[in-house]
């Protein structure tokens, strides 16, 4: 095969998708478009359909495949959805999500502000709390009355990363750009900030919304480019206090004191965003990496500043990276020029590739395919949608031992479940929250979130540069396993505030009379009927005593909806 | 070699099965021993490993203070030189380290030889970042950020896995951390109590069905990971359920902190003492990157320390002469700077100071070569130097506790050998 097949409308849609990237709204000042090969644009016509390759599974399962790859899982009615509009069309709609109407999501997300502020108003809006009056009430000089008074729960810096997290469950729950919400959140793991160092809780919308969001189906550079320059990255990688070696602050509260190179972001920069481990960096790269960095840092760190480049603090020197020269004097275009070239390295082609496909296709990558996408971005200059088409037409991605090869992460498991019941998420103010103030605060997607922390994945919160794993042994293990069955049963029983769940809907017309018939309905609407002998026998094995919201939990808790 | 687990499993799981259908009692815990202790002489060796995340200062939790650039050093967080019959000042241990006064609790067990301290220890590595200092710590790694498993893991894996236990390995905690992450498969709870399939909260019989759907569900397919820890999960949930050890009170008089660190421990006593198989146990402690206003005798780093202090004297006690086969090993990823910084507090920084309490350990004395905190000794001018790799220390409590093989790979590339030890056991 070699994807020979798919090249030709492959081509037609990197261009046509180049020409369109092109023109998208903002940008950083800079971008390594001039750095980096850029294929010519050729015809902007857009192809009306992809060609997707023979596949041995029938419609239904490429179908509910897709759905649980391009998206968290199918909802009731969606595979039917999906075969109307045709399995082509209705990928080729998710790579252009912008054509793709999502006002129910949009009005939903209003309900939490801090999406739409920067660094500066977060500050003003959710201060840090006076640390010696947090002192004082610890230790009971201050009565906590005066802490509430001073700092109200509404206003504390926490209630930023809750609706931040419970923003990103709703997404992933309701929106119908469902492949954008999958790569947001994995260009987010792969640039990972964490949310509870210093000031980055305060910049973190700023982040996904500025540095992730809009390049998630873009380019790869451009991704690379929007992090480095980044407070949160900035703080986060601790590069906003690298500077050239003895370099004394001229200013401020620790006027005097001597900086020096950090090499925390230069290290991760070449490690984990860009050649991998095994790149072919050497500890001396790194250190020459970080001396092209110095001076890139954050106007006020504490005050909700942007990017500066402290020119006085940067090294001037001449350096060498990767066996290139970066000439004495290139300032701040030091780090353009070390962006560039690892973005071009071959390094990095395959680092992406392996990790797309990981993603996507199967905990260890067939390697053919990883070649395949390495080479869609060596040829589109780190086009990621082009990469993803790669992926999305290759016969590996459609292959029966694709199907069900990942163990869902725990967003995933819990997005999914709430999709497949078609859960509703109330909004904040709504009176299902049982009693809970934050449910009330914060409306459903925030108790969802939280079962996804319990999981083991806070969002926003994994403190390593390098996210959270996406292998199954990393979600596998007796006390998750016990929590997912935990929050099967709890969304079945309708035991989670903010949260609607009309099981009536989902049986449509089953008779409860009729057990089977019931449990045939499930098995239809969660697992598209496609199920193992083993489970069907154990679940019909339940049907003595027909519990209609046990039944769905223990078809949710199985070990094929552990699967996507 | 996994049958083996398995069918151990299965064994046990039977047992369980039939002291619940007996009708409860303590009567089982005997049976359960003699499930998992099958092939084994002795009652399990146990290490409970804790992490004080964020960088605990060394310097103020056992303090130098014979050191004479000690107090030039500190400034406002220096600990008082220990003054007798004073409180609130330094409790001598042997005339140079002393203990800080908020860990007045373990002072007893420093005295009666069951307590050592390894100072100066730390990684070889010389980051300064926390979570690449904790990765390395855990990976048991430092500098190789790809290696996929954790060092206890790797450790528990090298013990023979004859009738192990599902408990074998516990970490307190929604997420299985780093260093018990691997093959051997170790269970991560966030308490005792709710270890089970909860169907309704009190309604039993709903509880039960809804376990048992589950429990078939995972009993019959292929056997893969997702399959074989449904089926671990059973056996822990069933074995848990005979044994329950949530319902064992702390013992002597035991008073634990208040909160996610003494219940930890707490929870982890009740799993000793209930006799599950447990051979690894893991608790987190946090709150120790005491960048500003770090306190000296008082304040934010006392409190913690008191924390730390009270829970190790209140496992102890709790577990009385269960001790003699039980160690706890404390940790932290890098110490803090010597100077004081311009906010009473300190920086990131090198070497800091781990406690070994229990089993057979070479008591009351302070382990390791003390560098030295003038200038010149300093480790890149600032930070107190590593005189002792964590590798050294992990690895004899490792194979001497718990008995880890020598040849195991627990720390790949590195190469540990009883000479270089820092002669923490007997």
């Amino acid at each position: 095969m070699r994807g020979l097949s798919g090249r030709p409308i492959l081509t037609l849609m990197v261009a046509a998708l180049s020409a369109a990237c092109s023109v998208s709204g903002a940008r950083p000042p800079a971008t390594v478009d001039q750095a980096v090969a850029v294929p010519a644009p050729g015809s902007p016509a857009r192809p009306s359909r992809l060609s997707l390759p023979p596949s041995p599974l029938g419609e239904e399962q490429r179908i509910a495949h897709a759905l649980n790859r391009l998206a968290y899982g199918p909802r009731p009615g969606d595979v039917e959805r999906v075969r109307q509009m045709g399995l082509a069309a209705w990928i080729e709609r998710q790579l252009d999500p912008e054509r793709i109407p999502d006002e129910a999501v949009e009005r939903a997300l209003r309900a939490y502000p801090v999406l739409t502020m920067s660094a500066g108003e977060l500050l003003r809006a959710y201060p840090r709390p006076d640390q010696a009056l947090v002192q004082k009430v610890k230790s009971g000089e201050a009565a906590r009355k005066e802490m509430r008074e001073a700092f109200p729960p509404e206003r504390r810096p926490y209630v930023i990363t809750a609706q931040m997290q419970s923003a990103k469950v709703l997404r992933a729950v309701m929106s119908e750009r469902q492949l954008q919400e999958v790569m947001v959140d994995f260009w987010f793991n792969h640039f990972n900030v964490f949310a509870h160092k210093g000031a980055v809780r305060w910049m973190l919308p700023a982040y996904e919304r500025e540095a992730i969001r809009p390049h998630a189906l873009g380019r790869f550079g451009d991704l690379v480019l929007a992090t480095a320059r980044h407070p949160a990255m900035l703080f986060y990688l601790d590069n906003w206090m690298s500077t050239r070696e003895d370099w004394v602050l001229p200013a401020g509260p620790n006027r005097g004191r001597k900086l020096g190179l950090n090499e925390n972001y230069a290290r991760e920069l070449m490690e984990l965003h860009t050649l991998g481990v095994d790149g072919g960096y050497t500890q001396r790269d790194v250190i020459e990496v970080a001396r092209c960095f110095t001076g890139w840092s954050i106007e006020r760190p504490f005050d909700g500043g942007g990017f500066v480049f402290r020119a006085p603090a940067h090294d001037r020197g001449e350096k060498r990276v990767l066996g290139v020269a970066v000439p004495a004097g290139g300032g701040e275009e030091d780090g353009h020029r070390v962006i560039a070239l690892l973005v071009r390295h071959p390094s990095t082609a395959r680092f992406i590739a392996t990790k797309l496909v990981r993603r996507f296709v199967a905990d260890n990558p067939p390697p053919g395919l990883v070649e395949r996408v390495a080479r869609s971005f060596e040829e589109t200059g780190g086009d990621i949608r082009a990469m993803l088409l790669t992926i999305f037409t290759s016969p590996e991605f459609f292959s029966a031992e694709a199907v069900r090869a990942k163990i869902k992460k725990p967003l995933e498991v819990v997005a999914s479940a709430v999709r497949a019941l078609d859960g509703q998420l109330l909004p904040p103010g709504s009176d299902a929250s049982g009693g809970r103030p934050a449910v009330a605060l914060l409306g459903g997607g925030f108790p969802l979130s939280r079962q996804v922390a319990a999981l083991g994945e806070p969002l926003y919160e994994a403190q390593p540069p390098t996210g959270h794993p996406d292998v199954a042994e990393a979600w596998v293990n007796t006390g998750a396993l016990l929590g997912r069955m935990n929050f099967a049963l709890g969304l079945a029983g309708k035991r989670l505030p903010g949260m609607q769940v009309d099981l009536e809907r989902v049986l449509a017309g089953a008779d409860r009379r009729r057990p089977e018939q019931v449990l045939e309905r499930l098995l239809a609407v969660i697992l598209q009927g496609q199920v193992s002998a083993e489970t069907r026998g154990a679940l019909a094995a339940q049907l003595d005593s027909p519990d209609v919201e046990k039944l769905a939990a223990l078809v949710l808790g199985s070990p094929e909806f552990q699967r996507r | 070699m996994r049958d083996c687990t398995r069918r151990s499993f299965m064994k046990g799981g039977a047992l369980a099965a039939v002291a619940m259908t007996l009708g409860m009692g303590g009567l089982p815990r005997f049976l359960l021993r003699s499930a998992y202790a099958e092939g084994r002489s002795a009652r399990p060796r146990i290490l409970i490993a804790v992490f004080q995340r964020g960088a605990v200062d060394g310097l103020s939790m056992v303090v130098p203070h014979g050191d004479p650039d000690y107090y030039p050093s500190r400034g406002s967080i220096a600990i008082a030189r220990p003054a007798a019959g004073a409180s609130e000042t330094t409790l001598d241990l042997d005339g140079f380290f002393g203990l800080h006064p908020a860990m007045l609790p373990l002072k007893p067990l420093w005295d009666a030889g069951r307590l050592a301290v390894v100072h100066a220890c730390g990684s070889p590595d010389a980051t300064r970042s926390h979570f690449d200092a904790q990765d390395y710590m855990e990976s048991g790694t430092p500098g190789v950020k790809s290696t996929a498993d954790g060092w206890l893991a790797r450790g528990i894996e090298a013990l023979r896995p004859e009738g192990a236990s599902p408990f074998r390995a516990v970490a307190m905690g929604a997420q299985l951390p780093r260093i018990l992450r691997g093959a051997a498969g170790a269970v991560a709870m966030s308490s005792v109590a709710d270890f089970d399939v909860r169907a309704e909260a009190g309604a039993t019989p709903g509880t039960v069905t809804a376990r048992r759907g589950f429990e078939s569900l995972y009993s019959r397919g292929v056997r893969d990971l997702l399959y074989g820890t449904g089926r671990q999960t059973f056996e822990a949930v069933r074995m848990l359920k005979a044994a329950s050890p949530q319902r064992i009170a702390p013992a002597n008089g035991a008073e634990y902190p208040r909160g996610r660190f003494g219940d930890s421990l707490k929870q982890i006593a009740q799993l000793i003492k209930a006799q599950v198989g447990l051979e690894v146990a893991f608790a987190d402690s946090g709150g120790w990157d005491t960048h500003a206003g770090q306190g000296n005798e008082r304040g934010q780093l006392a409190q913690r320390l008191a924390e730390l202090g009270q829970g190790l004297a209140a496992l102890d006690r709790d577990l009385g002469e269960r001790m003699a086969e039980v160690v706890v090993l404390t940790m932290s990823e890098f110490g803090r700077t010597v100077r004081e910084n311009g906010n009473r507090g300190t920086d990131h920084g090198h070497a800091t100071a781990m406690l070994v309490l229990g089993g057979s350990v070479r008591g009351g004395r302070v382990h390791g070569r003390w560098p030295g905190l003038s200038p010149e000794r300093l480790f890149e001018g600032r930070d107190l130097a590593v005189t002792t790799d964590f590798r050294h220390l992990f690895s004899e409590v490792a194979q001497r506790h718990l008995g880890v093989p020598a040849g195991a790979p627990l720390f790949p590339g590195f190469a540990a050998s009883p000479s270089t030890h820092p002669g923490v056991f007997t």
